[in-house]
């Protein structure tokens, strides 16, 4: 449009010129501006992670120099090693491994299978089960905590990893919620198109639903990867022998035990390190998934 | 369409009968796995929970019905419930405007077609993988009074950094900047919103001579309200429930300056095995963020703007 007027009027006249001349260096300026603003906001979102890195590096002289050092002199790989001795973090990855490949399972199948149900189905009732539950959606962990406890411990599941493996085998709201907004985009006459061959209704989810929802499989795997990566408090509530521990009641239980001998900071640097590695590096391999999962859902993880 | 089926159902009765059922047959079974869960799982320990918190229950007594008993003592004798209810609030009202500030002017930074847009994205993003226990032991070390790199840095703007988790006055503000670490994931979600804008928008305002800054304040803000409304929402929620940070950050402390409430109740429910009072504090946690979450969807009549609605 601005082309079609500059155009027209064919001698241009001076002062527009220079109002011109001047937004476009005000533009650049701006450009520069929010460059710097960047990198700079940048820095300081990257350092906590260097410092980490940095300080698990470091032999344990150097930690508690002032002013504090930033490059570690000499880089002391035994730390490493050295962390993963005070407490067993090779068992407690297996269990949280074990807690994740059953929980992942759990929530991509039933949260898919409710999915399908609410988007793809007509019977009776289903209006109302989907608004009951849209309506637990937002509800809080802790009201049902403790009579979850009460039903587990009956059941003797106190110090197994049941209690945190069990309740992702049924669907979780948010997850059902997001598989039924995907599903209700693929057209139906896929689904018709299908019927009309005889295929029965199992067929249509399993060969035609499931395989057009891979990304949002995906989404769902990743976050509750996460969700489990990080529990804490229904771990902590109950898990209570070391060989029973997650990644993260490990991390904690490895605070206090290597701070009996005064904080050894570079050791639970590398311990925090080797816990978050396994997260990180999920992440750069399935970034694509990972900022679409935020993106559909609006919930950060 | 639904008159043809009526029509074919009076005349081939049996058959489309069948079919109802085996449609039915079919929504109920694939629904099983959640209606299962909702059942044993939520509305089960619901119903479950309110009654015991009616009761003086400790796992191994015998269950006394006290009636109002446990909601006397927590509102009346005992301070620890509305002062961790307190401490929860404040740490929501810090941490969420202190979050949403920052991770919508990041968005609107990265919304500029400046190069290099991935990179800072990536930059901004990965903290907000690191979260949890990880997060707390990171922060505890960096928050550290005296070597800690916060107070080394601040000490170059000649700032005398505070004891952060050991100081009492700064404890809970220091749990609430640990947050800001990790609102990479907010500001992917406020960029996306921004790029649903249409710019035909800001073309108009700019004919029109608006200012960036009345852009901003009159298009962008409206424009991107209900996303902003849903993460207040879940921000709040996700504050007043918040356990871990202050679990293993400061144990509740510095004089219980961080006693959230979630943490209290996990420390009457499961140290000290008092199910009944537990359950009762659940409960009035519940009822607070219930009212909260109402009070905002009301004000968000006044400030979320839908697209295609009478404002």
């Amino acid at each position: 449009m601005t082309t079609e007027i500059s155009s027209l009027k064919i001698p241009k006249p001076e002062v527009r010129r220079g109002w011109r001349a001047s937004r476009a260096r005000r533009q650049q300026v701006f450009r520069l501006l929010t460059h710097l603003i960047l990198l700079a906001g940048g820095l300081v979102f990257a350092l906590p992670l260097f410092w980490q890195l940095s300080t698990s590096l470091k032999p344990v002289t150097q930690v508690y120099n002032y002013p504090p050092e930033w490059i570690p002199q000499p880089f002391t790989w035994s730390n490493y090693p050295e962390s993963m001795k005070i407490v067993p973090f090779g068992l407690f990855f297996r269990n949280t491994t074990v807690i994740a490949f059953f929980g992942i399972l759990g929530q991509v199948l039933s949260c898919s299978m409710a999915g399908f149900a609410f988007a793809r189905l007509r019977w009776w009732g289903r209006d109302v089960l989907f608004a009951l539950m849209l309506s637990t959606m937002m509800l809080p962990y802790h009201v049902t905590m403790i009579p979850q406890f009460i039903l587990f411990r009956h059941f003797g599941w106190v110090n197994t990893l049941l209690p945190l493996i069990v309740p992702r085998l049924f669907a979780g709201a948010f997850f059902t919620f997001l598989m039924r907004q995907f599903f209700s985009t693929i057209p139906r006459d896929l689904d018709d198109a299908a019927k009309v061959d005889g295929a029965s209704i199992f067929r249509i989810y399993w060969q035609i639903i499931l395989p057009m929802s891979k990304p949002t499989l995906a989404t769902v795997a990743i976050f509750t990867f996460n969700s489990v990566w990080n529990e804490y408090l229904p771990a902590l509530i109950y898990l209570n022998t070391t060989e029973k521990f997650t990644v993260s009641l490990g991390l904690a239980a490895f605070q206090a035990r290597a701070s009996l001998g005064g904080l050894r900071w570079e050791l639970m640097m590398a311990a925090t390190t080797i816990v978050l590695s396994p997260v990180l590096i999920a992440f750069v391999f399935l970034q694509k998934y990972f900022i679409q999962g935020i993106v559909i859902t609006g919930v950060k993880g | 369409m639904a008159l043809t089926s009526s029509s074919l159902s009076a005349t081939r009765a049996p058959r489309s009968w069948k079919r109802t059922l085996q449609a039915n047959a079919a929504g109920w079974l694939f629904v099983l796995p959640w209606l299962i869960g909702f059942v044993a799982l939520t509305a089960g320990p619901m119903i479950a929970s309110a009654f015991l918190s009616f009761t003086n229950w400790n796992l191994i007594s015998q269950l006394d019905i006290v009636g109002l008993g446990n909601w006397r003592q927590m509102l009346r004798s005992d301070p620890l419930v509305l002062h961790s209810l307190r401490n929860s609030a404040f740490f929501a009202m810090l941490s969420v405007p202190l979050q949403t500030i920052v991770s919508l002017s990041l968005a609107s930074l990265l919304n500029q077609p400046i190069r290099g847009l991935r990179f800072y994205r990536t930059v901004f993003f990965i903290p907000s993988l690191v979260s949890g226990v990880a997060l707390a032991m990171l922060f505890r070390w960096l928050l550290s009074p005296d070597l800690g790199l916060i107070n080394y840095l601040l000490s170059h703007l000649n700032i005398a950094g505070p004891a952060w988790l050991v100081d009492r006055k700064w404890a809970l503000p220091a749990l609430a900047f640990t947050t800001l670490w990790g609102v990479g994931g907010m500001m992917i979600i406020y960029l996306a919103a921004l790029q649903g804008v249409p710019t035909e928008l800001y073309e108009a305002a700019e004919v029109d001579g608006a200012l960036a800054w009345h852009r901003f304040w009159y298009i962008t803000l409206p424009m991107i309200s209900p996303a902003i409304f849903f993460q207040v929402v879940m921000g709040i929620i996700g504050a007043l429930q918040e356990f871990t940070l202050s679990h293993t950050m400061t144990q509740g402390g510095p004089l219980n300056a961080t006693l959230f409430t979630v943490l209290y109740l996990y420390r009457v429910g499961f140290q000290q095995f008092r199910m009944g009072y537990a359950s009762a504090v659940a409960w009035l946690l519940f009822f607070v963020i219930l009212a909260l979450t109402l009070l905002i969807m009301r004000s968000s009549r006044h400030w979320v703007h839908y697209e295609g609605m009478a404002s």
